[in-house]
């Protein structure tokens, strides 16, 4: 799946995840910004990698924000930037949820 | 070595000053020698001195303990201007033992640490850039942290020696005479600074209002005192306490509240004459509205309420339904000002509130008591002293003494707090052991301490009550949230946590950036 644009998604509210997705070369890089990053850093990546590989994202670059979100909503909101990165928010891809 | 609640405590550092770990939270009946502090005679008419300076110089040399207390909490002027000071004229290796240190503080003792002045920090804990600034290794010796029964106990029998202590009051006569009820910057009762008023050798007000001789109510009393500062501004009223108690909105905590009140009142302490302790938090402050309806119907009124006032107990007070407030410090405008004009809303010193070693304690005579908690374990071991980053973030209060003391110790903390469990295997760092804890309550289900078999049996029988095992609600956090990586410590211990008799329950170590 090609990244067209810069897709957003979230907010930095408590308990949720911005992320941003942009074109990239070099797999996903994500650069995660998190009160918990020491202890749900490399969770929070695994989500959102898989999220994106599912979604036939190879390479991009992720800025993630990350407020204390649980799993199920860092998925919805990455899928959310996907989905407005690729411009494909008008036919969601529902296999991968 | 390891202590009685399986926490790994550095053998040297024990050996070195001299510690014994933590074996149980039952007091006995030990016989204690306490010390009596020096005292250099004066007539001591006219107190009142101009220059701080003065004082300063003809009272400190380097290596000697200063305290100060923390009533004024945020809006306090005291200690920064009495510390800049410090700082300016070049002491070195002091020990630094106030009741508690507050975020308006953090920046001035970063500096007297990163300067020398300041080398040992005993607290009832630190918060905001001062508690991540020792948690990453700024400071060479362990911060002891003591609850507010244990620095009386500490106090008393010389294990902490006060040799000046620099106590700001919102009045004093010239003689000393003072109190925390009138004048600008007012706080209410005076409890912590009382321990440091009877035995600091030398005790130094600072006030921004003399007023005349002599001066009634006198909590600080003219014997006790050498000298009286003139400040142009002791404390700032906005910043002591917040104004009106907002009521939560939070439906968790009001959950959680509802819960903790149906536990109360289907006890077997709630009873005409019962007597409980709440904190400051949301829930704690819901859970006294609850308890006042509940007490309204059933026609049952409290005999006392203790510790840190609110102003919904003194609510409760005026209207009757409590007799008597034993109040060591006010969290708010509202009990602050009520201390004043109410008679039986008794302002009481750190040792009778709460001291493990002296003939009896007001948290001793406590039917029920409601405590927060940062993190709690399976053990029902407390944490409410480093966040979940392992950075120090928190004090013992009196949470260690109020849980030692009370009939039924009840934990309220909602089960996760954002993408952190509250209910966890094992604590970050222990502060109140497990076996002075009795029911914990969450949004989730109440979890009561299996040694209380009597508790299990009549809660269960309540309809409506979701008893469970603390098991269950661990598991239920970690299926919400994940399994956290573990945090990464080094080997260096940065405080020690001491239990109320002067015992280790656990060491801090510096976090790994």
């Amino acid at each position: 799946m090609e990244i067209k644009t810069i897709g957003v998604a979230g907010t930095l509210e408590s308990s949720d995840i911005q992320i941003m997705i942009s074109k990239g070369t070099n797999g996903v890089e994500i650069d995660l910004d998190s009160d918990v990053k020491k202890a749900y850093g490399d969770q929070i990546n695994h989500v959102i990698t898989e999220t994106l590989n599912k979604y036939g994202i190879e390479d991009a670059k992720v800025k993630a924000t990350d407020k204390g979100a649980l799993d199920c909503v860092i998925k919805a909101r990455t899928l959310a930037a996907a989905q407005r990165a690729t411009e494909t928010q008008d036919k969601p891809d529902l296999e991968v949820l | 070595m390891e202590n009685k609640v399986k926490r790994n405590l550095p053998d040297d550092l024990m050996k070195e000053l001299d510690l014994k770990p933590f074996e149980t939270s039952k007091a006995g009946n030990p016989t204690v020698q306490r010390v009596a502090p020096k005292v250099r005679v004066t007539e001591g008419q006219n107190k009142v001195v101009d220059s701080l300076d003065d004082v300063i110089k003809n009272n400190l040399k380097d290596g000697v303990t200063i305290s100060f207390h923390h009533h004024f909490r945020n809006g306090d002027f005291a200690f920064n201007t009495v510390m800049k000071k410090i700082i300016d004229m070049g002491y070195k290796d002091l020990t630094l033992a106030p009741s508690s240190l507050t975020g308006v503080m953090n920046d001035t003792v970063i500096e007297a640490i990163k300067k020398g002045v300041i080398t040992n920090i005993t607290s009832s804990g630190m918060r905001g850039s001062l508690g991540e600034f020792v948690s990453k290794g700024g400071l060479k010796n362990p911060v002891i942290f003591r609850s507010h029964g244990n620095r009386a106990r500490s106090i008393e029998d010389g294990e902490i020696k006060i040799d000046v202590a620099f106590l700001g009051v919102p009045n004093a006569d010239p003689a000393g005479n003072a109190n925390g009820q009138e004048g600008d910057a007012v706080f209410g009762s005076l409890g912590y600074a009382l321990m440091d008023a009877a035995y600091a050798d030398k005790v130094v007000l600072l006030t921004d209002n003399i007023v005349s001789y002599p001066n009634t109510p006198a909590s600080i009393k003219q014997d006790q005192v050498d000298y009286v500062v003139k400040v142009d501004k002791i404390g700032d009223p906005d910043k002591i306490g917040s104004g009106a108690t907002r009521f939560t909105k939070d439906p968790k905590e009001l959950k959680i509240a509802q819960m903790v009140n149906q536990v109360i009142v289907n006890s077997p302490y709630y009873k005409d004459g019962f007597s409980f302790q709440t904190g400051s938090g949301g829930a704690a402050l819901a859970v006294t509205r609850y308890l006042r309806q509940a007490m309204i119907d059933d026609g049952i009124k409290a005999s006392f309420a203790v510790g840190g006032i609110t102003k919904p107990m003194c609510d409760l007070l005026e209207e009757g339904l409590i007799n008597k407030l034993m109040d060591v410090q006010d969290f708010d405008k509202g009990s602050a000002a009520s201390m004043a004009k109410n008679k039986n809303q008794q302002e009481i010193d750190a040792s009778w509130y709460a001291d493990p070693h002296n003939k009896g304690a007001v948290v001793n005579n406590l039917d029920v008591s409601i405590l927060s908690a940062l993190q709690i374990d399976t053990d029902f071991n407390v944490n409410v002293m480093t966040g979940s980053d392992g950075v120090i973030r928190g004090a013992v209060g009196g949470h260690q003494d109020s849980a030692a003391g009370a009939k039924m110790t009840i934990i309220t903390a909602p089960l996760v707090r954002g993408r952190n469990a509250t209910v966890v295997p094992k604590v970050e760092t222990v502060v109140t052991p497990g076996e002075s804890i009795d029911v914990l309550v969450t949004e989730r289900g109440i979890a009561i301490n299996p040694k209380r078999q009597d508790l299990i049996d009549t809660l269960s029988k309540v309809p409506g009550l979701k008893i469970v095992d603390i098991k269950d609600l661990q598991a239920q956090a970690e299926k919400q949230v994940g399994v956290p990586k573990p945090l990464e410590y080094t080997d260096r211990t940065v405080a020690l946590v001491e239990y109320r008799d002067g015992t280790i329950i656990d060491a801090i170590k510096q976090v790994k950036d």
